[in-house]
């Protein structure tokens, strides 16, 4: 199914013309409205009217989470503080958070990329949508919550945590349609395995999983012990929240909602933008965006695009479901390697749940990855060779993909801390308070 | 006849055996015989007890990964000779014991070893066949 399908059918000629007369109206508004983009384009020495295709986007500078740091609170606005109705903000986590300021214009622009979202994996009119992602200043409680309200779904919104309420409204409500991150998902049912419950007899239909790092290995777990079509949704709170992609029915990349948000693919390391199918960040451009519109985000989120089209009938560029993060990127002796690799190679080990950690540490000046996955019954030997063996066949496992040494260590089950929100999957030792 | 051992997978970690027999103690599960197999990280702990079911339900629920093995209850003489003729008849036959340990029981003229043994079966037979006893689990549970 497909909610709009005048943008997210429309041929690349159309398109291109379409985002062009957007870039060059955003690019304007940027250059008399806001002072911090003011600046940087004439540091960049380009001016509006430079900007006449959407290839010129090249010639506009980068915007960095950093720097949407350091004009905290308001200093992206680009309206009258009167003509915002909406805020949300970065978890903050990491630093001073960064600030969404949505018009009454983007919050509808944001239930239309959302009713995009949802109806591609199927949710309609009928449907119940048990929306588990936190409501409050995280994007994705109330991203969800307009997407369904716009569809005309019944939305349940029972924000994150509370896992035994998670369950009984499920059950009791029979929700069809489960919105929360990937993680969270197995938790769930795990849980209801404990209560007695059959998680793949509920009756979801669709999950929308996003806001953390997930491989296809664990996205088969979930299916499976979920019985549901799980959807990888693609969103950041710099550009709107959820909404900026979503995976259809076919599962075969993200469609971008690039009426709104332009995508690019770049090097991280000299900014150049990369052909489509070339890994590199995700930059990306909000086109209509009117509170807080960003130029050229470098998103840290490594991906490539795919411009052949889909079997859908959408005609959206694609990108890969995100590979790792520039700044999530362990660098063990000098190799390079997402926890985003390693979770695929480990779940394909028969038996191995998703839950796992990674240890790094610094021995004798060399890098140690330590690979924690939890025990189960499946993998449960009385005979400690076997055991034994379980681990070797991981470890190289590792290697064959990864080319590097790790150390696979068994752990009791429960060991690995659940978690209700975004699962810590590294633990780095080496830099002090380097646990992310 | 076969006997049931439970075998629990332990973390190489401070309190994780006590919390075994803590958790076995609290339901009143007497252990009759003991093993524990360890690497540097991990261990198995292999047990007889005299309620296996029970005790597979309890340390579940605590959170433990444990199952029942199959194992077989060896009569030994106690005297020089008396376990090594045993291994030598199922070494005979090419049988292979993945390990053994010995059943605590002091009161009687014959000890009690404990065998792990891939092909059971065969290895019940051979022994049966050269007049070395094995004990039941009925009987295990009745010393």
């Amino acid at each position: 199914m497909i909610w709009n399908p005048d943008f997210e059918t429309l041929e690349s000629a159309a398109m291109s013309h379409h985002q062009a007369e957007r870039l060059g109206r955003l690019v304007d508004v940027l250059y008399r409205r806001v002072p911090f983009y003011r600046k940087k384009m004439e540091a960049a020495r380009v001016k509006p009217q430079d900007i006449q295709s959407i290839s010129d986007i090249v010639r506009l500078p980068f915007t960095t989470k950093d720097e949407m740091r350091e004009v905290y609170p308001y200093g992206l606005l680009s309206v009258s503080l009167q003509d915002i109705v909406e805020i949300h903000t970065s978890s903050g986590t990491t630093g001073t958070p960064v600030v969404d300021a949505y018009t009454a214009g983007d919050i509808e622009v944001w239930a239309e990329v959302m009713a995009r979202t949802l109806t591609a994996g199927g949710t309609g009119r009928h449907d119940i949508v048990q929306n588990a992602y936190g409501y409050g200043l995280f994007t994705g409680g109330l991203g969800v919550h307009y997407g369904a309200r716009k569809i005309g779904a019944t939305v349940i919104p029972i924000s994150g945590g509370n896992t035994k309420r998670q369950l009984a409204i499920m059950h009791d409500f029979k929700s069809t349609v489960l919105a929360c991150t990937p993680s969270y998902s197995l938790y769930l049912a795990e849980a209801a395995r404990e209560e007695g419950m059959d998680p793949s007899k509920v009756g979801l239909k669709a999950g929308f999983f996003g806001a953390e790092p997930w491989s296809q290995s664990m996205r088969g777990e979930i299916q499976q012990q979920l019985g549901l079509l799980a959807i990888d949704i693609y969103g950041l709170t710099e550009i709107i929240g959820p909404g900026v992609a979503m995976e259809c029915e076919h599962q075969e990349g993200l469609h971008v909602n690039e009426d709104h948000f332009y995508p690019e693919i770049i090097d991280p390391a000299t900014g150049k933008v990369l052909p489509d199918g070339q890994k590199g960040e995700l930059v990306i451009t909000t086109l209509t965006k009117e509170g807080t519109p960003v130029l050229r985000y470098r998103t840290r989120d490594i991906t490539y695009l795919d411009r052949s089209p889909c079997a859908c009938g959408r005609t959206t560029a694609r990108m890969h479901r995100v590979l790792g993060r520039t700044d999530d990127m362990l660098i063990i002796r000098g190799v390079n390697v997402f926890p985003s690799q390693i979770e695929e190679v480990i779940l394909k080990v028969e038996g191995i749940e998703p839950h796992y950690q990674l240890v790094v540490e610094r021995r004798d000046q060399l890098d140690e990855l330590e690979v924690q996955v939890e025990m189960n019954e499946g993998l449960f030997s009385d005979e400690i060779r076997n055991l034994e063996r379980t681990e070797k066949k991981i470890e190289a496992d590792l290697y064959a993909t990864l080319n590097i040494h790790t150390r696979v260590r068994l752990v009791e089950p429960k060991s690995i801390a659940r978690s209700e929100g975004k699962a810590k999957r590294i633990i780095d030792n080496r830099t002090q308070g380097g646990t992310r | 006849m076969s006997v049931k051992q439970i075998s629990v997978f332990l973390e190489n970690k401070k309190g994780r055996l006590a919390e075994v027999t803590r958790t076995l103690s609290h339901e009143k599960i007497n252990i009759r015989a003991l093993s524990l197999a360890d690497t540097a990280d991990f261990g198995v702990l292999r047990i007889i007890v005299d309620n296996p079911d029970r005790s597979v339900t309890v340390l579940k629920s605590h959170g433990f990964v444990a199952q029942v093995t199959e194992v077989v209850a060896v009569e030994v003489e106690d005297r020089p000779g008396g376990l090594s003729r045993i291994l030598e008849v199922l070494d005979q036959d090419n049988v292979n014991v993945e390990y053994m340990y010995a059943y605590v029981e002091k009161s009687r003229e014959n000890a009690i070893v404990i065998c792990r043994i891939d092909d059971r079966e065969r290895a019940l037979q051979i022994l049966e066949k050269n007049g070395i006893a094995t004990v039941s689990a009925e009987a295990l549970k009745a010393l």
